[in-house]
């Protein structure tokens, strides 16, 4: 054993709560408590859930160039995004291909801090030292900070007990303040589709923190399980499975995070890489693309399952699916061909060699409870 | 007290007076899967040993259960398709699986008995 994982700096407390560890992304993390994952779900949804999401990289651009760089790299509005507001964006490849998505925030006084995601940031921190490394300072944080995500319709009580500031913040809002006394960077963001937030900690105080937030009555630690099945309700897609370099914003259904200035009929058009692929295929409809998936039997439906018609042609791939403890069933989110890309349009996934029927539904599957004021 | 046996997959079988034999999923098994969504039950009919018979869902994955011993289904618990939860919350007792005839009815007393099979978490655990 011992492949030196890598730790977060909650790994002690993780093990203290009595969390199943497994290795996720080169990293040691929890990917449940003994709660279990169906009502560290429920806990999440109903009151407040505590993640360490410390894996995730953070980094920070600074100069007064910054913005105007990031751009090149992003199909994002970054230029026009206000001081303490942040963003969802996406490192594309030259053919479009997705590299990695990613939060954007303006800090103010030309500085943009970017989560990442934990298996693509060494890569993603290459990236931008190799194309706009001349253009602004690159500092990765990854040992420096942790980050916290405390998640659910009651993150808001908790967390205002000991940062009353927080509670006036709308949705995609970033700040800076301080929680018991420890210096943060808060967003009112998430990635289950429940208000709450997201927190930036010094690495050195993120344990104090942390036990200071479980202290909070709503608050249960929840694993990696959980935030799996609480995205998948969300509809948010999950990097490296429901997208990736072979996959484009307009194939992965994320049209709506290409800012409309950056489109092709925008002030700033284009100039990001594969911008020419993006747009033929907004113009005249991709392949394939992103749908969401309801199981209409108890039967979970899993990544990689094959979608057929009702004539045994594969028209497409499961690239998430499992089940959703809200929801009550099973769901999915697959890739298709165009023509099935309809509401209620009905297609089988393969499981175990037998057809599970499935209709293509809207996504969200559980409807999202941001707080915008 | 019935007399258990056990698989190295953790499945638990207790011979019945009627000549089946009742399978079902150890507390161990449970507890490493954690909560059971869904349960594919067997086709009533003949498996070989070590085929498929019942997969097993969690929030999280899918795991086979397998057949101890050659012999044919004659039964499947109902419950599991309404309440699958029973084999987390009574692994032992109503989440079992299926009942079956073996082909060979001493085969069953081959199989680990308790001491074997608590030996054989212990060693996992120490892994």
């Amino acid at each position: 054993m011992s492949t030196e994982l890598l730790k977060t700096p909650l790994n002690a407390l993780h093990r203290e709560l009595g969390a199943k560890m497994v290795e996720f992304a080169g990293y040691d993390m929890p990917v449940q408590y003994p709660l279990g994952v169906m009502k560290e779900h429920l806990h999440t949804r109903e009151q407040a859930g505590l993640f360490d999401v410390s894996h995730m990289g953070q980094i920070l651009l600074t100069g007064p160039g910054a913005a105007k760089a990031l751009e090149t790299l992003v199909p994002v509005d970054i230029i026009d995004l206000p001081v303490g507001m942040q963003r969802y964006a996406m490192f594309t490849n030259e053919t479009g291909g997705i590299l990695d998505d990613l939060m954007v925030a303006n800090l103010g006084n030309d500085q943009l801090m970017l989560v990442v995601n934990a298996a693509c940031k060494n890569e993603d921190l290459a990236h931008l030292q190799k194309h706009i490394g001349s253009q602004c300072e690159i500092k990765p944080l990854f040992e420096e900070r942790a980050l916290l995500a405390l998640q659910g319709p009651q993150a808001v009580t908790a967390l205002a007990r000991l940062a009353p500031a927080v509670a006036h913040m709308t949705f995609m809002q970033y700040t800076s303040t301080q929680i018991d006394g420890i210096d943060c960077f808060v967003s009112r963001s998430g990635y289950t589709g429940e208000d709450g937030y997201e927190i930036s900690v010094p690495a050195d105080q993120a344990d104090a923190l942390a036990r200071r937030l479980l202290a909070e009555p709503e608050v249960a630690a929840i694993g990696l399980g959980a935030r799996d099945s609480l995205r998948l309700e969300a509809g948010l897609c999950l990097y490296g499975h429901d997208m990736n370099t072979e996959t484009t914003p307009i194939q992965a259904s994320l049209l709506w995070a290409i800012s409309k200035v950056r489109r092709a009929d925008g002030a700033r058009a284009g100039g990001f890489p594969g911008a020419e692929h993006v747009f033929a295929q907004h113009q005249s409809g991709a392949a394939r693309k992103r749908v969401g998936l309801l199981p209409q039997e108890r039967t979970p439906v899993r990544e990689g399952a094959e979608i057929v018609d009702a004539n045994d042609t594969i028209i497409g791939t499961v690239c998430s699916g499992g089940f959703g403890p809200t929801l009550g069933s099973p769901l999915a989110m697959g890739y298709v061909d165009a023509a099935f890309t309809a509401l209620d349009t009905p297609v089988w996934a393969i499981v175990r060699g037998k057809k599970v029927p499935m209709r293509v539904t809207k996504m969200p599957f559980v409807a999202p409870r941001y707080f915008r004021g | 007290m019935s007399d258990l046996r056990f698989t190295e997959d953790h499945e638990w079988l207790r011979a019945e007076a009627d000549g089946s034999v009742t399978v079902g999923i150890t507390a161990f098994a449970q507890d490493a899967l954690g909560d059971v969504v869904f349960v594919q039950l067997p086709e009533l009919q003949a498996y070989d040993k070590g085929a498929e018979a019942a997969t097993v869902e969690s929030v999280k994955a899918a795991s086979g259960v397998y057949m101890p011993l050659n012999g044919e289904v004659v039964e499947v618990n109902p419950a599991l398709d309404a309440n699958p939860e029973l084999v987390n919350e009574d692994p032992m007792g109503q989440g079992w699986f299926f009942r079956f005839i073996p082909s060979d009815a001493a085969a069953v007393g081959q199989l680990l008995d308790q001491d074997a099979y608590d030996r054989l978490i212990k060693a996992n655990a120490e892994a």
